[in-house]
């Protein structure tokens, strides 16, 4: 595990030293930006390959299976995505403390408690009715983000999709923070248990892909949208992700806060 | 007679003329749009006719040639008078599909218009929230208001969850012309197969 974590630190400290790849198509605008929803690329087509091979997979598993799974009734749907969000939040936990963030830790931490408990497991979400309502999704590259560190180049990983440097060492992060990896890995480790065993490893796997399944089907006419309105649609989920992922860190989903007004600025037409 | 025919024909003008004039205060402005996109999604069973009643509205409340600019970002300055005028032609017509193709697939949109927050003299976003249905969750959409003529403010950008539409489609168009070692016109090409779809 720690071999792992050294080499892919090292992959991406390479990655990081604005050895942008010749054949890039990055513009000059963005190059030249020092706005944060902007990335230089890492090896761009290299990137789009894995993009086309993702965006295949997506229509021939991710997506019937999203649409499988918008089939079931609504209570079924809602309580899966409750009890994932519980789950989930033990990672943003973890990042609320990493961020200084004590106040929505403890939110988060109360949420946590009450879910876990009185709303059986996390399918029900008493701790809204409460006023504990939830903070927002925090992983480990928005901790880095916070800190300051650059996003680094754009890249495409095959099956987890769009990502840049520092959020991919936010990767090898979260599995560290996260306490149901941690507890289903460790269980593995200590035990020597493969298999099924309630805590073994994975059912982190079944617990992230259920989380990317019901996101996936929360999304899918946006994802159609996009898809038919795009003429570069690598282009159009890399916008996206860059602007999204500047908006997670700043905590923010005003575009006062997180869009940059230069560029209207100059433009006058009445 | 002749003076009857004249009045009732200066009514209907000053009638229609109403019908087509929006409240210049953004909050308003947005409040009218929203629900005139409604009444035409949720009255309208024809995709064609839908798409002639939302592409009215574009025109009238979108300022379609500032996106235009914004848009193409740096080389709007790299381009000749003649080629401007076809840039411009070609994304109204891209701007008019995508946004009615984005539209009519909403049968009956919920929006309120919660509030508004004045950028400058020149912008106001004003913040809304398209309601949670079975299918999808709740969605918050502001609007970048252009109010450089306070009587007849115009629709500049949707931020869809913190997530600028006029953003992504300047950095997509920058990724086809870049592609193309720089030639503008190929994102005319591109913008003609889009338009021809």
């Amino acid at each position: 595990m720690v071999r792992r974590i050294i080499f892919i630190s090292i992959f991406t400290l390479l990655l990081q030293s604005n050895m942008v790849f010749a054949g890039s198509t990055v513009s000059e605008d963005l190059k030249e930006s020092t706005s944060t929803n902007t990335a230089g690329e890492c090896f761009e087509g290299v990137s789009r390959a894995m993009f086309k091979f993702n965006h295949a997979l997506d229509k021939v598993i991710f997506e019937p299976v999203a649409k499988g799974y918008r089939a079931l009734p609504v209570p079924i749907r809602k309580g899966t995505g409750n009890a994932i969000d519980n789950l989930r939040s033990l990672l943003t936990l973890s990042n609320h403390v990493l961020q200084g963030d004590f106040r929505e830790a403890g939110t988060t931490a109360g949420r946590f408690a009450i879910n876990t408990t009185v709303g059986i497991l996390g399918v029900f979400d008493p701790a809204a009715k409460l006023g504990l309502e939830e903070q927002g999704k925090e992983d480990f590259g928005q901790t880095l983000g916070a800190w300051g560190i650059n996003s680094g180049c754009y890249f495409v990983l095959p099956i987890l999709g769009p990502t840049t440097a520092r959020d991919a060492i936010g990767l090898v992060g979260n599995t560290i923070l996260d306490p149901v990896y941690q507890i289903t890995h460790n269980t593995e480790i200590n035990n020597g248990v493969v298999g099924n065993a309630s805590y073994s490893e994975h059912n982190y796997y079944y617990y992230r892909g259920t989380g990317a399944v019901d996101f996936r089907a929360k999304n899918i006419e946006s994802f159609d949208s996009l898809e038919e309105n795009s003429i570069d649609l690598y282009a159009s989920i890399k916008s996206l992700y860059l602007q999204n992922r500047n908006k997670r860190i700043q905590n923010s989903d005003s575009a006062v806060e997180t869009q940059d007004d230069s560029d209207w600025e100059e433009l006058e037409t009445n | 007679m002749k003076k009857i025919f004249f009045i009732i024909i200066f009514l209907f003008l000053s009638l229609n003329q109403k019908s087509f004039a929006y409240n210049s205060d953004p909050t308003q402005f947005i409040q009218e749009i929203v629900d005139e996109v409604k009444n035409i999604l949720v009255h309208s069973n024809s995709k064609e006719f839908k798409s002639k009643k939302l592409s009215e509205i574009a025109l009238k409340t979108a300022d379609i040639n500032g996106v235009a600019y914004y848009t193409l970002g740096k080389y709007r300055k790299k381009l000749s008078d003649k080629q401007i005028e076809e840039y411009l032609d070609l994304f109204e017509k891209y701007f008019l599909k995508s946004f009615t193709s984005r539209l009519t697939d909403y049968s009956e949109p919920k929006i309120n218009v919660v509030s508004a927050e004045v950028l400058s003299p020149k912008y106001t976003i004003v913040k809304s929230l398209l309601l949670a249905t079975d299918k999808r969750p709740e969605v918050n959409i502001e609007w970048r208001v252009y109010t450089k003529n306070p009587d007849k403010p115009l629709i500049r950008d949707l931020i869809i969850e913190g997530l600028s539409l006029a953003r992504t489609q300047k950095e997509e168009f920058a990724s086809v012309i870049e592609s193309n070692n720089g030639d503008v016109s190929k994102l005319f090409i591109t913008l003609k197969e889009f338009i021809a779809k």
